[in-house]
C-alpha cells in the first residue's frame, strides 16, 4: 500500500503538523469570532459577519483602560526584572563566591512553584504589612516572578560566551567600561532581549498572581476573566487577534534582522 | 552597571597576577544584592508568613493568632483531598499528552523543517502573545455542545467510550474532565516544545547518519540515540508543564464544572472569598510540598541533577 508507506515515512511530520494545528486552532477561532455579530451577551456561537468590533475596538467600558494598565505594568516589570536579572546572571556566571549554591536555588525555586502558592503567600505578606493592593503590589509581584526567567535566559547566553574576547579587548587597552559596553554587552544582547521579551509576555499575560494581589485594580487578563462570567464582548477577540498579528510581525522582524546579521557576518 | 565603573583600571605596568582587591572581590555581591533582596523580601519572606498563617486560628473579626494549630492541615486534607488528587491527575495526564504531542513537533522543527523552521517556530511562540485567557475562552467555542468537534467525536463513537471511562458526559465535552485536560495540555504545550526543541537542536545530525550506517532502523536510532540525548529537554519540559498545571485553576473554572475543580480553585476561593486564611495557607503549603517532593524525586530518578 503506497499510501500507508507514505504515511509511515512522514509520520513525524504529520504528527508535528497536527500538533501545530492544535496550537493554532484557538487563535483562528479568536480571529474568526472577532468578525461575529453576537446575539446576546456571549460571543460563543457564530451568528453573522460584522465589522462592528473592528471599527470600535475600545467601545467596551473599561476594556482599553485595563489594556493600557497591563501594558504599563508589563513595561515596568520588564525593565525591573531585566536589569536585576541581568546583574544576577553576570554575577553567577562570571564570579566564584560563597553562597552560590543557595543563590542558584533561590533563583530556581520561583520557577518550580505553582503560581497559586506564590500568589497566596505574597498576599499574606501584603495583608500583614497592611499594604494597599493595586498598581504597586502588582508590579512588585510581576518583577518577582519574571526575575528567575530573565536570569535563566541571560545566563544561558553569557555562559556560551568566549571569555577570551574580553581578554582580547583588555589586551588592546580597552578599559573595563569600554570592554563591557563595546564587547560584553553586544554579545550578551540576544540573551538579554530574549529575557526581556519573556518577562514582558509573562507579565502582560499573568492572571493568577495578579488576581490575588490586585485588589480592585483590573488588568486586561482580569477584565477577560470577569467578562467570561458577565458576557464576553467581541472586542476581546479583536484585541486578541491584534496581539497575535503584532507578535507574528515582531518575531518575524527579529528573525529577519538576525538572518541579515548572520549573512553580513559571512565573508 | 555603575558597578563596573567603580572597578579600578586594569593594571598596565605590572604583568604579574595580583590578588584582587577587596573592592573587586565585592563586585559579584553588589551585582547580586538588589535582585536577591527582591527575591528574599517578595518570595522567601512571604512563604514564611504563609507558614505562620497556616498555624493560626481565629476569625476575620477577632483577628488571627499563632496557636500552632496543626489540625488545620489535616482538616484541609480531609476536606479537599479529591481536589488534590484531581489536580495531580489532570496535571500528570496533561504533561504526558504534552510530551506525546510536543515531541513530534519539536523533532519536526529541529530536523525536518529546513527553511520553514523559522516560520514554524514563530507559529509556536506567537500564540503566547494572545492572552491565554482569550485562547482558553476560544476552547469554549470549539468544544461547545452540538459543535463540530462534539459532532465528529459522537459520529465516530469516541464519546461513548470516553463517557464510559468517565472522561466526558454523553453528548458533552465541555464541563467534563476531558475539556479541562484538553485546555491544560493546550496551555502548557509551548513550555514542553521549546525545551525539547533546544535539546534536540544540539544533537549532531551526523549521529543519525552514523546510526544508519551501522544498520540501525529509524526506530532503533530514535530509541538508542535521539531520545536519550534529548533527555534534558524531556525533563525540563515535563517540569515546566507539570508544575504550573498542578496549580492552575483557570482551565478548570472556564472549561470544567463543579465536579472538575482543582486545588488552585479551592485556594483562590478560600483566600479571596471565604477569607479563611489559615485553611488557604495550609492548602497552598501542602500543594507546594507535594510539588517540590515530586520534582526532587523526579530529577533524582532521571539523573539530570545538573539541570538545576
Amino acid at each position: 500500500m503506497p499510501v500507508l508507506r507514505w504515511l509511515r515515512r512522514h509520520l513525524i511530520v504529520i504528527a508535528g503538523l497536527l500538533t501545530l494545528a492544535y496550537m493554532i486552532l484557538p487563535n483562528i477561532v479568536v480571529m474568526v469570532f472577532s468578525f461575529n455579530k453576537p446575539n446576546g451577551r456571549f460571543n460563543y456561537s457564530w451568528q453573522r459577519f460584522s465589522l462592528d468590533a473592528w471599527k470600535d475596538p475600545c467601545g467596551v467600558a473599561d476594556m482599553c483602560g485595563s489594556l493600557s494598565l497591563s501594558l504599563q505594568i508589563a513595561v515596568w516589570a520588564t525593565v525591573g526584572a531585566t536589569v536585576l536579572g541581568t546583574m544576577i546572571a553576570f554575577a553567577l556566571v562570571r564570579y566564584r563566591f560563597r553562597a552560590r549554591g543557595a543563590i542558584n536555588s533561590l533563583i530556581f525555586l520561583p520557577m518550580a512553584m505553582p503560581e497559586v502558592v506564590m500568589a497566596a503567600s505574597l498576599l499574606t505578606l501584603f495583608l500583614n504589612m497592611g499594604a494597599q493592593l493595586g498598581f504597586w503590589t502588582i508590579l512588585i509581584a510581576h518583577i518577582m516572578f519574571c526575575l528567575s526567567f530573565v536570569v535563566t535566559a541571560v545566563k544561558a547566553r553569557v555562559m556560551s560566551m568566549d571569555p577570551r574576547l574580553e581578554e582580547a579587548a583588555r589586551d588592546l587597552y580597552a578599559g573595563p567600561v569600554q570592554t563591557f559596553v563595546r564587547v560584553t554587552l553586544p554579545i550578551a544582547a540576544p540573551g538579554i532581549a530574549a529575557g526581556a521579551l519573556l518577562a514582558f509576555a509573562l507579565s502582560f499575560d499573568d492572571f493568577i498572581i495578579t488576581n490575588f494581589n490586585a485588589g480592585s485594580t483590573v488588568t486586561f487578563p482580569m477584565f477577560v476573566w470577569g467578562s467570561a462570567q458577565r458576557g464576553t464582548p467581541v472586542q476581546i477577540n479583536v484585541i486578541g487577534t491584534a496581539m497575535f498579528i503584532i507578535a507574528v510581525l515582531v518575531v518575524l522582524a527579529g528573525q529577519l534582522i538576525a538572518n541579515r546579521r548572520k549573512n553580513n557576518a559571512r565573508p | 552597571m555603575s558597578v563596573t565603573q567603580e572597578a579600578p583600571p586594569a593594571p598596565t605596568e605590572e604583568p604579574k597576577v595580583r590578588k584582587p582587591s577587596t573592592r573587586k572581590r565585592l563586585v559579584p555581591y553588589w551585582l547580586l544584592l538588589p535582585g536577591i533582596l527582591w527575591l528574599v523580601v517578595f518570595f522567601a519572606l512571604p512563604l514564611i508568613y504563609q507558614g505562620s498563617t497556616s498555624v493560626q486560628t481565629g476569625s476575620l473579626e477577632k483577628g488571627f493568632e499563632v496557636t500552632w494549630h496543626f489540625q488545620t492541615y489535616w482538616d484541609a486534607l480531609a476536606d479537599y483531598y479529591p481536589q488534590f488528587v484531581r489536580s495531580l491527575l489532570y496535571a500528570g495526564t496533561a504533561t504526558i499528552l504534552c510530551l506525546l504531542l510536543g515531541y513530534p513537533l519539536a523533532y519536526l522543527i529541529a530536523f525536518k523543517a529546513g527553511r520553514w523552521r523559522n516560520l514554524v517556530l514563530v507559529l509556536v511562540i506567537a500564540p503566547f502573545f494572545t492572552s491565554f485567557l482569550i485562547r482558553t475562552l476560544a476552547w469554549k467555542t470549539i468544544l461547545a455542545d452540538g459543535g463540530a468537534v462534539v459532532d465528529v467525536l459522537n459520529t465516530l463513537h469516541v464519546l461513548d467510550v470516553t463517557s464510559w471511562l468517565g472522561w466526558t458526559e454523553s453528548n458533552r465535552v465541555l464541563a467534563t474532565p476531558m475539556a479541562v485536560v484538553c485546555g491544560l495540555t493546550y496551555n502548557f504545550l509551548p513550555f514542553m516544545i521549546l525545551p525539547l526543541y533546544t535539546s534536540l537542536e544540539r544533537i549532531d545530525g551526523r549521529l543519525h547518519e552514523a546510526a544508519g550506517d551501522l544498520y540501525a532502523t529509524p526506530a532503533t536510532t530514535f530509541r538508542k540515540v535521539t531520545f536519550p540525548l534529548s533527555m534534558p529537554g524531556v525533563v525540563s519540559g515535563t517540569l515546566l508543564t507539570f508544575i504550573p498545571a498542578s496549580g492552575d485553576y483557570v482551565n478548570a473554572e472556564l472549561l470544567g464544572s463543579t465536579d472538575t475543580k482543582m486545588v488552585g480553585s479551592v485556594i483562590q476561593t478560600q483566600f479571596l472569598r471565604v477569607l479563611d486564611y489559615p485553611t488557604a495557607a495550609a492548602l497552598s503549603f501542602i500543594l507546594m510540598a507535594v510539588v517540590l517532593i515530586a520534582v526532587t524525586v523526579y530529577i533524582r530518578r532521571s539523573g539530570t541533577e545538573d539541570l538545576v
